[in-house]
């Protein structure tokens, strides 16, 4: 299983799927209304990592953040 | 490592506690940016979230990048809510001469608004609302919404 946890205003619990890469995870989270309309505008992290690929495989055990638009200051 | 502050920093004392540290290190100059909410669209508050371990790594590569420029860098962020006229940023570039301490602050500024892992929102009425419109989709977003 793969945990995927939801970061600032998503406002989602952490969910926990399964998934071998992560092109199968957007399929997974393409389905989830509530997910989706963040997609577009998200940045994504396996393990604390930025990733750019959906080439990108995962372990059981990993874990993928979700990381929308940003403003500090 | 990046101080973070439960509600508002303490302009006074982290200031002072910064150049106490570094003062006697041959630095020339030092350079700070404080950042402080402004009274507008009947805001009282700002609140923030932070993700920590992105934060740390953000940091750290602009820490090194510095570093090899012979400057030091120090950042504080507040997390949970920042009410109007207090401070919820500063930053501190240390470097021989004045030159890189104003370069750098410059580019570290506008790089964390882009893409130090920070989420703003407006309290108004006591309520928390994400700041939408002023927020920027970090490098590489909309990967899951490929394919």
């Amino acid at each position: 299983m793969v945990k995927v946890e939801f970061l600032g205003p998503i406002g989602k619990s952490p969910i926990e799927v399964e998934a071998s890469t992560l092109a199968e995870l957007a399929e997974i989270l393409k389905k989830d209304p509530e997910v989706a309309v963040w997609l577009e505008q998200s940045a994504v992290a396996v393990n604390d990592r930025m990733v750019e690929s959906l080439e990108v495989k995962l372990d059981s055990g990993d874990r993928v953040s979700l990381l929308p638009p940003v403003c500090g200051g | 490592m990046v101080l973070v502050y439960d509600g508002p920093i303490d302009v006074e004392s982290l200031l002072s506690r910064w150049y106490t540290a570094e003062h006697n290190s041959n630095y020339g100059a030092m350079v700070t940016f404080v950042g402080t909410v402004r009274e507008e669209n009947g805001i009282e508050a700002l609140s923030f979230d932070i993700y920590r371990p992105l934060l740390e790594k953000w940091f750290k590569g602009w820490k090194d990048r510095l570093e090899k420029e012979g400057a030091l860098l120090a950042m504080a962020h507040s997390e949970g809510d920042v009410p109007v006229h207090t401070s919820s940023f500063a930053c501190a570039i240390f470097s021989p001469k004045r030159r890189v301490a104003l370069e750098m602050l410059d580019a570290f500024v506008e790089d964390f608004k882009a893409n130090a892992p920070i989420w703003k929102y407006d309290v108004i009425d006591g309520k928390r609302i994400y700041a939408a419109e002023r927020s920027t989709p970090m490098a590489g977003s909309g990967l899951l919404a490929k394919g």
